[in-house]
């Protein structure tokens, strides 16, 4: 099995080099001649004003908070699917439990308004 | 057998020494993966030529046409003119993330070649998680683009950043549940498994049909739209929306580090395309496949390309949908939607059956499908036959210069 | 030369791998914890989880491996990243890595490593049975044992969750 992984390795390997090959190619290849005006950030021709960095709204902290608890269920849902052609009476029960659990708790956030983007 | 494991043994048959069957190995899997990467760099190239030709066509142009026949080495002479250009690094850049988040975009994507099945025989290796495998690296990119819109300190840059995350992470959840179906119905994740499972036999002969789309259209056309939305194509490109966000994430890249976000973005179609057809559409499946070995690879590159037209055909004619359409989308209909069809899968293929009717939950789950695509083509024809939609209009226009309604019906 | 200087076994490649992966996670929580920037220390912390990920395949732990991949570095590392964004002090400018408790934390995390240490080389670990060699056979044990001998901890798990996604509402909404 490890040697399985030792592909992996080789082409994870390639996977970064080429990258980094090609942008240190192409770094090496083109011109060099930075100003101030060239490296200002593009905003459509006018100077920025204020910071970049400006404070973000927290709905897209709530979608990551969501997407990492599906995340979690979808992880336990796949061995158990592997597994799935053996599984007693019992077990069914258990996961069809689970998946109900999980599709309460879509509901939930779904009524208590999560789901909105305004 | 897998290829690694012919070439192996066909090098150790010729006189390699066994204490260095290590190195033998290590060569194998070394040139196999150089030239799956290599060859995937120059597929690249001809993906970004089919979609200029596409969706040129769509929009009543010619397209490349110069360099070479059909302007085939247009995108060769872009390449170059890419190597040669200047490498910014804008003022006030987070010089580190700036650096990694293009090397992070293309490394998942490459890595997806792993589990590729090119052909009985032939898939990178035959991991025991395969599909989760492709599962993980798809969360990879999440960050590249996060890193990107972040380090640039670009206004658009970072607005688009956010949106690519929220965009992936609401449609990596019905993706995920949807590539669970066949793995439910097979009870395994390894990709070369999955093409096997999905032969036909009719008395000895393979007609290579038992696709799985024909078991569970439902759960393919969930994959296919969130696998849209995972490849930033049209209907859901609102990270790089150009009239708002001008490019998107990777607005202050240049040279060869915008490249490098371009080339993931086109591979990752077309490793969408290419899961689509290990997962559904029969893998290297196929009448006659299994007498004529060459018809595997020819059926399986034939089948994912058909499904990267198919996404340049969506690219080139739907409008964009606005970010809270989009998200009510993945969350609202996708996502219970695809969760209900896993359960009521899960039901059904273990409800008590006569002897004979082994086929009855089959099609008990096909008709389970069958009413999944009809809600989402429902909703989706819904959506899309409102009036603001056909008109092209969010909001009453003052004056109807570059709208599509006639002048009889215009009211000013 | 070789009886004058006997040299130490080599390593063997799945020794070498591990010695870079190792050296990966920590480098990586090195610069968690000593980057000026919280955002590089976010970028370390990824590098740390490709590392702990990598420990997991070595172990031939896949399916765990795998898992680590999907929700640290897909999931809860994008979380991170977006609470240091969020936070809007944190952003921008430098902040310091030192404060008046690093020594007591200093002296802590040593405690910590000492006693892990001696509780994994005095711990008896339990050999159960026969070491299933397929990997496939592996993982489907993995998911029957979630529903047979562990179903009860499978179902609060469930609740758990619902619990959090319940409270992430309460936590993460705007207030209006």
């Amino acid at each position: 099995m490890l040697s399985q992984y030792a592909f992996i390795l080789m082409l994870s390997g390639i996977a970064l080099l080429i990258p980094v090959a090609a942008i240190f190619i192409g770094h090496w290849l083109g011109p060099r001649r930075p100003d101030l005006i060239k490296n200002e950030t593009y905003e459509s021709g006018v100077e920025t004003i204020g910071d970049t960095w400006v404070q973000f709204r927290a709905q897209y902290y709530l979608i990551g908070l969501i997407f990492l608890i599906f995340d979690v269920e979808v992880i336990f849902l796949y061995p158990i699917a592997i597994a799935y052609r053996n599984l007693s009476i019992f077990s069914v029960l258990a996961t069809v439990t689970f998946v109900v659990i999980l599709i309460l708790g879509l509901f939930l956030e779904w009524r208590k308004g999560a789901l909105e983007w305004e | 057998m897998n290829w690694s494991d012919v070439l192996i043994d066909f090098q150790m048959r010729l006189g390699a020494p066994e204490e260095l069957r290590w190195l033998v190995v290590a060569i194998t899997y070394f040139i196999g993966a150089f030239l799956l990467v290599n060859a995937s760099l120059v597929l690249a190239l001809l993906l970004i030529w089919i979609t200029r030709k596409i969706v040129s066509r769509i929009q009543d142009r010619i397209g490349p046409n110069r360099q070479g026949p059909f302007g085939l080495f247009q995108t060769v002479a872009d390449a170059l003119k890419l190597l040669s250009k200047e490498d910014i690094t804008p003022a006030n850049a987070d010089v580190i993330a700036y650096a990694l988040a293009p090397i992070l975009a293309v490394f998942p994507v490459l890595m997806s070649l792993a589990v590729i099945t090119f052909a009985p025989g032939f898939v990178g290796t035959d991991l025991n998680v395969g599909v989760l495998y492709l599962v993980a690296l798809g969360s990879v990119g999440i960050m590249a683009a996060l890193m990107a819109g972040w380090s640039s300190n670009n206004k658009y840059a970072l607005l688009s950043g956010f949106r690519v995350v929220a965009q992936l992470l609401s449609y990596e959840i019905p993706m995920v549940l949807a590539m669970l179906a066949p793995v439910l119905l097979v009870g395994t994740m390894r990709t070369q498994e999955l093409a096997l499972a999905q032969s036909l036999y009719i008395g000895p002969v393979n007609l290579g049909l038992g696709w799985f789309v024909f078991i569970l259209p439902g759960a393919f056309l969930i994959y296919f739209i969130s696998a849209l939305a995972e490849a930033e194509q049209t209907p859901f490109d609102l990270l790089e929306a150009e009239s708002e966000l001008v490019a998107g994430f990777h607005i202050e890249y240049s040279g060869m580090r915008f490249a490098m976000f371009f080339l993931a973005q086109f591979l990752n179609a077309f490793f969408l395309g290419a899961i689509a057809v290990m997962l559904f559409l029969g893998s290297w499946q196929g009448p006659f496949a299994d007498q004529i070995p060459l018809l595997g690879p020819i059926y399986f590159l034939a089948k994912t390309f058909l499904v990267y037209l198919l996404i340049q055909w969506v690219r080139g004619t739907f409008p964009r949908v606005r970010i809270d359409q989009m998200m009510s989308f993945a969350w609202k209909v996708l996502v219970p939607l695809v969760l209900v069809l896993i359960l009521s899968q899960m039901i059904l293929m273990k409800l008590p059956m006569p002897v004979w009717g082994g086929w009855i939950p089959y099609v008990l789950v096909l008709l389970a499908n069958l009413g999944a695509v009809a809600i989402v083509l429902s909703v989706l024809g819904r959506f899309y036959s409102r009036n603001e939609i056909t008109t092209k209009r969010a909001f009453d226009p003052k004056s109807l210069i570059g709208t599509t309604v006639p002048v009889s019906q215009a009211g000013d | 030369m070789a009886e004058l200087f006997p040299l130490p076994p080599l390593p063997t490649f799945a020794q070498v791998v591990f010695m870079g992966i190792a050296l990966l996670t920590v480098v990586g929580s090195l610069i968690v914890v000593l980057s000026r920037n919280l955002f590089h220390s976010a970028l370390g912390l990824i590098a740390a989880f490709f590392g702990a990920a990598g420990v997991y395949f070595i172990a031939e732990a896949e399916f765990v491996g795998v898992s680590q991949v999907l929700v640290y570095v897909g999931a809860i590392s994008t979380l991170i990243a977006f609470a240091i964004m969020l936070t809007r002090g944190m952003m921008f400018g430098v902040t310091s890595p030192r404060n008046r408790q690093s020594g007591t934390a200093a002296i802590i995390t040593a405690l910590t490593f000492v006693v892990l240490t001696a509780l994994m080389n005095a711990t008896p670990w339990p050999q159960a049975g026969e070491p299933i060699t397929d990997g496939e056979a592996v993982i489907a044990r993995i998911g029957s044992m979630f529903v047979n001998e562990y179903v009860v901890a499978f179902i609060l798990l469930a609740l758990l969750l619902l619990v959090s996604l319940a409270g992430s509402i309460v936590l993460a909404r705007d207030r209006k």
